[in-house]
C-alpha cells in the first residue's frame, strides 16, 4: 500500500518520463508543494500525499539552495565569514553577523565597549522587528489579506533605510566588525530610528493589529491550526517565538544575556497553545518589546569609542591606514588573513529573528576556523512541519509554514 | 415593426458594449481602488491617469504566446474560457437598464429582452458559468487546476441554494419573476431592501461567493493553489477567464441593485419626470428622465462593484470547510427563516411592520438561546 503510493506517478507526464504504469488503486494522489510554489517563500519542497484536500502524509526535502557555508567557512579568515552569515536568514542579517562577531570575540576574549554593544542591540532589535514584520504580514498574505502586507512593508523599508545609512547595504548588511562596529551611529541614522520607533511604526502596528487580531476569518484560519505542545516542541529543539508560542519562556537574551541585554527592561511574551495564532501574537508582542528595548538603548546610549582597541583583529579606520604605518600593517595583515587565532572551542548563541541562532566554533590556531557549525532554527522547525500538517488540509499547511517562518537561506545554509 | 426591431437591435448592441466596457474598466477600477487602499500609486502610465490600462492589458494578452500544455485536453482547454465568457455575457440580456424610451409615440423598454422569467434566466445562465471553470480546470491536467475547479463547482452549487431561497422571498413580496416587474414595483424609494434587510445581506454575501471573490476566492487562492483553475492558462484565454470574472461581478452588482435597491428608481423620480416633460415636451422630457434613471442605476452598480473590491482588499479568505459550513449551516437556514418570516408577514395587513417584528423575535430567540447555552456551558 505504502509502496504503491510512493510509486504512483504524479501525473501522466511523470508516468511517461519514469516509464511507470499509471497505477491508482487508492484515492490518494501526490501533490508537490514546491520547490517553486507561492506558499514556499524560498525554494524547498514538500511532497504531499493527498486524499482529496486532506494531507495524509508528507515528505520534506531540503538542500535546494545548500551552499555549503560550513565547509566554505573552514577556508576563510574570520572576518570574511560575515558574508556567509549575511546570507543565512536574510530577513534579519544583522543578528546573524553580530552573532558571528560575538562568537569570535568570545574566542579571542575581546571586550567590546558599551557604546558598540548598545548600537549592536539597536541594530539587532531593528532586524528582529523587520523579521517579525515580514513573517506576520506574509501570514496575512497566505490567508488572503494582501493589503496589510504592504502597510508594514513600508515600515520595513524604513528599517532598510537605516541599514543603508549605517553601512550602505540593505539586505546583506555587513555593518559590524570583529571588535565593534564599522562606524558610529550617525546623526541621520539616529534621527531615522527615532522617527521610526516613536512615530510611524507604533501607528502602523496598531493598524496592522486592528486588521488581524480580532478578524473573525483570520482567527478561524489560525486558531488551533497546527498546534504543537511545549513538550513536543522541546523534543524537536524549537526555540525562539515558535517555542514561546507553545508556552515556554526560553529567550537567549534573558537566559544568557549577551551584548548588554541585561541592561534593558523588557518582557518575553509567551503563548498558550503553540498554534498559528499564538505564533502570530507572540511575534506581534515581540515587535512592541523590541521597540521598548530600542527606546531604552537610544535614551541611555553611552559615549565613548565604538570599537575595541584590538589592533590585531579590528580592521583599522581608513584614515589611519593612509596616514599611519602601524595601521597600514595591521590592515594588510587582517585583509590577507595572516593573523592566527588562538586555539579554542566556543559556542555562542544569539536570539535570532527565528530562534536560537548558535555558532559552534573550533579553532586549531590557524587563520580560519577548524570547524564551524551554525545552529539554524529554521532547519529545526522544518523537521516538525510534516508532523504538524498531518491530517490537515492544504489551506492549513500554508499558514502553518509561513507562521513557522522557515526561511530557505537559513534552512539550507 | 421594423423600426422597433432596429431600436431593439441598437439597445441590445449598446447593452452588450456597455457590459463589456464596464467589465474592462472594472479591471482599471480594481487596480486604482487596490492602490488607494494599499497606499500606493497604481496604474498611471497608459494615458492620462492610466485610463488606457485595460486596452494595454488586452493588447498584451493578445500578443502573448497561445500556449497549450502537451498533455492537456486540447478541445476542452479551448472551450473552457469560451463557456465562461459566453455565460457571463448572456445574463446581461435581461437586465433592465432603464425605464422606457418614447420614440415616435411608442414606449420601448431599455432592456435586451423582457422575459417573464427573467430572474430564472439569470440564475440558469450563471449556474452554467461554473462549467467554464470546471472544464478549464479539468482539461489543464494539473492537480492545482483540478483542485481549483472542484472547489469552484461545489462552492457555486452550495451558495446558489441560499441565493435562490433569498430570491424566493423577493418573489413572495413582488409576485413576479420578471425583473422589469420587480423593479417597477420598487417605485421611488419603495425598495426591497427595506422589506428584507436580511435577504439583502445574504444575497450580497452569496454574490461574493458566486463571483469567486475574496473572502470566497478559493478556486484561485493564490497562495494555496498557485492560480487555481487557470494555472495553466496564458495569453487571451487567461484574459477571457479574468474578464468573465469581471463581467460576472458587474452582472451580480446589477442584479443586487435591481432586486433590492430598485434599479433605476430613485426618490423624487416622479417629480423629475413631470418637471422634465413639462419643460422639454412629452417625448424628449421622458427620454431624458429615463437617461437619468440609467445613470442612477449605473451609480448603484458601481457602488456594489466598489464594495466587492473593498472587501477583496480587506478581508482574508475562508478555508474550504469553513466556506461549506457557512453555506449549509448559516446561509441556508437563515434564508429559509427569512423566507418564512417574509411569507408570513405578507399575509398580514402590514407586511413591513410584521416582517421587522418577525425578524426581531427571531433575533431575540437566537441570541437568547445562544446566551443561555453559553452560560450553561461555562457553568459546566
Amino acid at each position: 500500500m505504502e509502496e504503491t503510493t510512493k510509486l504512483a506517478p504524479n501525473n501522466t507526464a511523470d508516468a511517461l518520463a519514469l516509464n511507470v504504469p499509471i497505477v491508482s488503486d487508492t484515492d490518494q494522489s501526490i501533490l508537490n508543494l514546491g520547490p517553486t510554489h507561492p506558499a514556499t517563500h524560498g525554494i524547498f519542497q514538500n511532497i504531499l500525499t493527498m486524499e482529496g484536500e486532506k494531507i495524509m502524509d508528507s515528505e520534506q526535502t531540503v538542500g535546494y539552495i545548500h551552499r555549503a557555508f560550513e565547509k566554505i567557512a573552514e577556508r576563510r579568515p574570520f572576518y570574511q565569514i560575515t558574508t556567509l552569515t549575511d546570507r543565512m536568514n536574510y530577513c534579519s542579517s544583522p543578528i546573524n553577523n553580530f552573532g558571528w562577531h560575538m562568537t569570535v570575540e568570545k574566542l579571542l576574549q575581546i571586550t567590546v565597549p558599551k557604546r558598540a554593544e548598545y548600537i549592536r542591540v539597536i541594530m539587532m532589535e531593528l532586524a528582529r522587528i523587520a523579521d517579525h514584520l515580514v513573517c506576520n504580514s506574509i501570514l496575512g498574505v497566505d490567508t488572503g489579506a494582501y493589503s496589510a502586507f504592504l502597510y508594514v512593508f513600508q515600515e520595513r523599508e524604513k528599517i532598510y533605510e537605516i541599514y543603508e545609512e549605517m553601512c550602505g547595504a540593505r539586505l546583506t548588511t555587513n555593518m559590524g566588525r570583529i571588535g565593534g562596529m564599522e562606524r558610529d551611529l550617525s546623526p541621520t541614522a539616529f534621527k531615522k530610528i527615532k522617527d521610526l520607533i516613536y512615530n510611524t511604526l507604533p501607528k502602523v502596528m496598531k493598524e496592522f493589529e486592528t486588521l488581524f487580531d480580532r478578524n473573525r476569518i483570520f482567527r478561524d484560519r489560525t486558531v488551533n491550526v497546527g498546534p504543537i505542545t511545549g513538550k513536543r516542541a522541546m523534543e524537536y529543539g524549537f526555540t525562539g517565538p515558535n517555542l514561546r508560542a507553545a508556552g515556554i519562556d526560553y529567550d537567549m537574551r534573558v537566559i544568557e544575556p549577551y551584548s548588554s541585554y541585561e541592561d534593558f527592561d523588557f518582557e518575553v511574551p509567551v503563548g498558550h497553545n503553540g498554534d498559528t495564532f499564538d505564533r502570530y501574537m507572540v511575534r506581534n508582542a515581540e515587535i512592541w518589546e523590541s521597540m521598548k528595548i530600542i527606546r531604552q538603548a537610544m535614551e541611555n546610549l553611552p559615549e565613548g569609542p565604538y570599537y575595541a582597541n584590538e589592533d590585531h583583529y579590528y580592521l583599522p579606520p581608513k584614515k589611519d591606514v593612509y596616514n599611519n604605518m602601524e595601521a597600514l600593517i595591521y590592515h594588510f595583515k587582517i585583509v590577507m588573513g595572516e593573523i592566527d587565532a588562538p586555539v579554542g572551542e566556543v559556542y555562542h548563541a544569539v536570539e535570532g529573528g527565528n530562534g536560537e541562532l548558535g555558532f559552534y566554533l573550533i579553532s586549531d590556531g590557524g587563520r580560519a576556523p577548524f570547524r564551524l557549525h551554525f545552529r539554524r532554527p529554521s532547519f529545526i522547525y522544518y523537521q516538525a512541519f510534516g508532523e504538524m500538517i498531518k491530517g490537515l488540509t492544504i489551506s492549513d499547511a500554508v499558514p502553518i509554514l509561513s507562521s513557522l517562518n522557515v526561511i530557505a537561506g537559513e534552512l539550507d545554509a | 415593426m421594423e423600426f422597433i426591431l432596429l431600436i431593439k437591435g441598437l439597445i441590445i448592441l449598446t447593452i452588450f458594449a456597455l457590459s463589456l466596457g464596464i467589465a474592462a474598466y472594472e479591471t482599471y477600477f480594481e487596480r486604482v481602488i487596490a492602490a488607494y487602499i494599499q497606499d500606493r500609486v497604481g496604474p498611471d502610465r497608459a494615458g492620462p491617469f492610466g485610463i488606457l490600462q485595460p486596452l494595454a492589458d488586452a493588447g498584451k494578452l493578445f500578443f502573448k504566446e497561445d500556449f497549450i500544455p502537451t498533455l492537456a485536453d486540447k478541445g476542452l482547454f479551448i472551450i473552457g474560457p469560451g463557456i465562461a465568457m459566453l455565460t457571463a455575457l448572456m445574463s446581461s440580456a435581461v437586465i433592465p437598464f432603464g425605464d422606457t424610451l418614447l420614440i415616435k409615440g411608442q414606449y420601448i423598454p431599455v432592456q435586451g429582452m423582457d422575459v417573464n422569467i427573467g430572474i430564472l434566466w439569470v440564475f440558469g445562465i450563471v449556474s452554467l458559468g461554473v462549467y467554464g471553470i470546471l472544464i478549464g480546470g479539468w482539461a489543464s491536467n494539473n492537480k492545482y487546476s483540478l483542485y481549483g475547479a472542484i472547489r469552484a463547482a461545489s462552492q457555486n452549487i452550495s451558495y446558489e441554494l441560499a441565493m435562490g431561497i433569498t430570491l424566493l422571498s423577493v418573489i413572495v413580496v413582488t409576485g413576479s419573476l420578471s425583473i422589469r416587474t420587480i423593479v417597477g414595483l420598487q417605485h421611488g424609494i419603495d425598495w426591497n431592501i427595506f422589506y428584507q434587510p436580511v435577504g439583502f445581506l445574504i444575497f450580497v454575501t452569496c454574490s461574493l461567493a458566486e463571483c469567486n471573490r475574496t473572502p470566497f476566492d478559493l478556486p484561485e487562492s493564490e497562495n494555496e493553489l498557485v492560480a487555481g483553475y487557470h494555472t495553466e492558462y496564458g495569453s487571451m484565454k487567461l484574459g477571457l477567464y479574468l474578464f468573465s470574472e469581471y463581467v460576472n461581478m458587474f452582472i451580480s452588482s446589477a442584479i443586487i441593485a435591481s432586486l433590492f435597491l430598485g434599479a433605476y428608481n430613485y426618490p423624487g423620480m416622479d417629480f423629475v419626470h413631470s418637471f422634465l416633460t413639462g419643460k422639454l415636451g412629452e417625448s424628449f422630457g421622458h427620454n431624458l428622465a429615463t437617461v437619468l434613471g440609467i445613470l442612477v442605476y449605473i451609480l448603484k452598480i458601481f457602488f456594489f462593484i466598489f464594495v466587492f473590491m473593498w472587501v477583496r482588499w480587506t478581508l482574508p479568505r475562508f478555508k474550504y470547510d469553513q466556506l461549506m459550513n457557512m453555506a449549509w449551516k448559516w446561509m441556508m437556514p437563515l434564508s429559509i427563516v427569512n423566507l418564512i418570516i417574509v411569507a408570513a408577514a405578507e399575509l398580514s395587513p402590514y407586511p413591513l411592520l410584521f416582517n421587522y417584528i418577525g425578524l426581531a423575535i427571531f433575533a431575540f430567540l437566537y441570541f437568547g438561546s445562544r446566551t443561555v447555552y453559553n452560560n450553561k456551558k461555562s457553568k459546566l
